[in-house]
């Protein structure tokens, strides 16, 4: 039974979170955009905002960053370059520990304006708390597993878990096999960042998708619409012309 | 030169009452939605006083509009693309919810169903945002109306920056004008410049700026680039929003609604002509006070061969050549010299200009000292100080103001002595440098202001615009429809089948 659920938890989860995630996001984007936004709450209170937004974005960027590079790298690349074993999971203890240190005060401030204060709390959809919550959560185990961590310095857990990582991305069915025996702080760190993934789709989390990195390539600073070039070609203009703002519903 | 075609608008404020029927009516068709409760497109203030948002003029705190680098290159007041990006998950030159106010409403229901009570029921207050009662109504939209408020901190306007303002918190020194507000439309909008997404972009064929809502992220960048506050971030929608300058009544040929329904006439709409290859020039000359007539110089003579036969090869519709000709925004900023743009030195050359007031003379006490000139008031004894309104209209540079002004005391004078004593004096106009048809034009257009004066809109020459044969089968009213005769065909799921096209149903 436990092979069974070690199984569909990490075997198969995997799968059904990123399919959601991916298709999801796809469907949601291409069904209409007026509701993909970042949903800032700033203009309603500013306190607590300019620290927690940039504190919680900062650290939640480097660990994801971190996790990416650091689970589906190849152990190989690493072998290769002459890095360790202990020392990558050194790096990974202090820099994703500080991450998540930072990520997780900017998270508790964020919550906690999210939750006592009535302006940003009534003007929250259950969506906007529960991926807040989840976050804070997914944080607070992330940062709980350095106290499993110190225990195997060498990495040999770690290595563990980029080989689940690349078994999972190269349709390795024993992927999961890897793992079964790991602390169940890090099981649960897994599952919940699985559950977010597959639950972004129905949040604001999309916005992460948008991140505007096209502005600094766009050339100059402004933008002028025309009429005239769409007439120039035999292709039908797109169907997002622009719309009036009292035409849509929220 | 490339030419290109705006409809600008001007607001005589020397006929405005402040009744805020503008406002109601722009509120009332565009901004009656949860999430911009608070958001006026348009909005008039009562000046000398901070305005709405709370000190918007102020760009020291809200690091809105455009700064002059040393090399000469304009740049975002907020900073490079690179410093606009780090401050995504944190703007800090945003404005709160209460710069503006909180908007609210009353219990009103409470007034007919309360129960016997030994006191009269009354109507509290209630948020619009949380929904609580509110103890106490701190600001609102309009809360400085006509000098409302301590001199104290009305007077922290902006535009008092160079003036000796105590003597005008006295009462008997004391002045009040009004200021409507709208959208810019600027021909160099700092909100296109500071928005990430890309969302907000400015219509080549009219030159409205407009936010695509589909594309807008709500990385709320353009609502503190913005140097007049006039973009609004949707708190429900999580969007910005902003007066669209009634799009689709422009396009039809009719004055925005702001416009139509202004009781005292004050508003007109024009064709203007401009060089779009020299923006980036004149919004980047070196002294602030020169921006005036820096823009001025990007304006074209519609009556000029020369910029005619340009503006056709722009595709510029002939229509809109002819309306160019009788344009009264051409005439009054142009021709006249009466219409100023609102803060120049934010350099974003807005297209929303102001005739500025008049005012009574000082001090009726002293009115047998005050220097005349022709049986006119000179217009340094007028009570609204120059140097306020120059600091509002022109950087600072009382010249062109002082001009403005005389002008129209110089048309009163001539219409008065005309129309009362039956005489024809052209020494008036000719002190102000202009002569007595200019002048009757003048009184045409600004005390008379006929419709058809005021409002000179050409339709929107989709036709010419549009592939008209892409539009075929198009419904029009709806988002959903049928696109090209056919579902459009970037849907995930697929739609209906799709026929193939046969050769000869293609367009040339």
């Amino acid at each position: 039974m436990h092979d069974f659920i070690n199984y569909l938890l990490f075997g198969w989860f995997p799968y059904v979170a990123l399919t959601i995630m991916i298709l999801g996001s796809i469907i949601r984007f291409d069904k209409g955009q007026y509701g993909w936004r970042s949903q800032s709450s700033q203009f309603l209170r500013r306190k607590q905002m300019m620290w927690g937004s940039n504190l919680f974005h900062l650290g939640i960027l480097v660990l994801l960053f971190g996790h990416f590079v650091g689970l589906l790298t190849p152990i190989g690349v690493f072998d290769a370059l002459g890095i360790s074993h202990s020392f990558k999971q050194w790096m990974a203890l202090s820099v994703g520990g500080i991450a998540g240190i930072l990520g997780f005060i900017g998270c508790t401030l964020l919550l906690h304006r999210r939750l006592y204060y009535p302006r940003i709390r009534k003007s929250s959809s259950k969506g906007d708390i529960l991926v807040l919550v989840f976050l804070w959560l997914q944080l607070l185990l992330g940062i709980a597993t350095i106290f499993w961590t110190i225990d195997h310095m060498d990495g040999s857990a770690m290595v563990l878990f980029m080989g689940w990582a690349q078994g999972v991305v190269t349709f390795n069915p024993e992927a999961a096999n890897l793992i079964i025996d790991a602390h169940l702080v890090y099981k649960l760190h897994i599952i919940l960042g699985l559950t977010l993934l597959a639950i972004t789709p129905f949040t604001r989390l999309v916005h992460v998708f948008s991140a505007p990195f096209a502005y600094v390539l766009r050339p100059g600073y402004q933008i002028v619409r025309s009429r005239r070039l769409a007439r120039r070609t035999n292709t039908p203009p797109p169907s997002s012309a622009p719309t009036s703002v009292a035409s849509r519903k929220s | 030169m490339k030419v290109r075609a705006q409809i600008g608008m001007v607001l005589n404020l020397d006929k405005c009452i402040g009744c805020h029927t503008c406002s109601i009516t722009c509120k009332n068709v565009w901004t009656s939605r949860e999430g911009v409760e608070y958001a006026w497109f348009n909005n008039v203030e009562s000046k000398p006083g901070i305005g709405y948002p709370k000190d918007w003029e102020n760009q020291e705190r809200w690091n809105g509009g455009w700064i002059r680098k040393k090399n000469g290159k304009l740049q975002p007041k907020a900073g490079s693309k690179w410093r606009i990006l780090a401050n995504i998950f944190a703007n800090p030159d945003l404005p709160e919810i209460d710069d503006f106010y909180e908007p609210y409403t009353f219990e009103y229901e409470w007034l007919q169903k309360a129960p016997e009570l030994q006191a009269q029921p009354s109507a509290k207050p209630r948020s619009m945002v949380t929904g609580q009662a509110l103890t106490k109504i701190e600001w609102s939209g309009n809360w400085e109306d006509d000098l409302s408020g301590e001199f104290s901190k009305r007077s922290v306007d902006y535009n008092f920056s160079g003036i000796e303002k105590e003597i005008y918190g006295q009462f008997e020194q004391t002045f009040l004008m009004y200021l409507p507000r709208l959208c810019e439309h600027c021909l160099n909008p700092s909100c296109v410049a500071s928005c990430p997404s890309g969302a907000i972009y400015k219509r080549e064929e009219d030159g409205i700026v407009l936010i695509d809502q589909d594309k807008c992220r709500g990385w709320r960048m353009c609502v503190s680039g913005c140097p007049y506050k006039k973009i609004y971030y949707n708190w429900s929608s999580g969007k910005s929003e902003k007066c669209i300058f009634c799009y689709p009544r422009i396009e039809a040929g009719m004055p925005t609604v702001c416009s139509e329904t202004c009781v005292g006439r004050i508003r007109y709409l024009g064709v203007m002509l401009y060089d779009a290859d020299r923006i980036e020039e004149a919004a980047a000359v070196e002294n602030e006070k020169d921006l005036y007539e820096a823009q001025r110089t990007i304006f074209l003579d519609p009556n000029d061969p020369e910029v005619r036969a340009q503006a056709r090869r722009d595709e510029v519709p002939e229509a809109w050549l002819e309306a160019a000709k009788n344009s009264p925004v051409y005439k009054m900023a142009m021709e006249w010299d009466v219409a100023f743009p609102l803060h120049p030195e934010y350099r974003t050359l807005p297209m929303v200009w102001y005739i500025p007031p008049l005012s009574p003379i000082q001090s009726a006490a002293e009115a047998g000292k005050i220097s005349t000139n022709n049986g006119m008031p000179d217009v340094k004894s007028l009570r609204i100080p120059m140097r306020y309104l120059a600091n509002m209209l022109t950087a600072g540079d009382e010249a062109p103001i002082a001009t403005a002004l005389e002008r129209m005391l110089a048309m009163r004078a001539y219409m008065r002595a005309k129309s009362v004593n039956g005489v024809t004096d052209n020494s008036i106009p000719e002190s102000v440098g202009l002569d007595a048809q200019t002048i009757e034009e003048m009184y045409r257009y600004m005390a008379l202001a006929a419709y058809e004066d005021r409002y000179v809109i050409p339709t929107n020459h989709r036709e010419k615009n549009e592939n008209t044969y892409h539009l075929r089968g198009n419904s029009g009213f709806a988002f959903t429809e049928p696109h090209n005769g056919r579902t459009k065909n970037n849907d995930i799921f697929g739609g209906p089948k799709k026929m193939p096209r046969k050769p000869f149903t293609d367009s040339p």
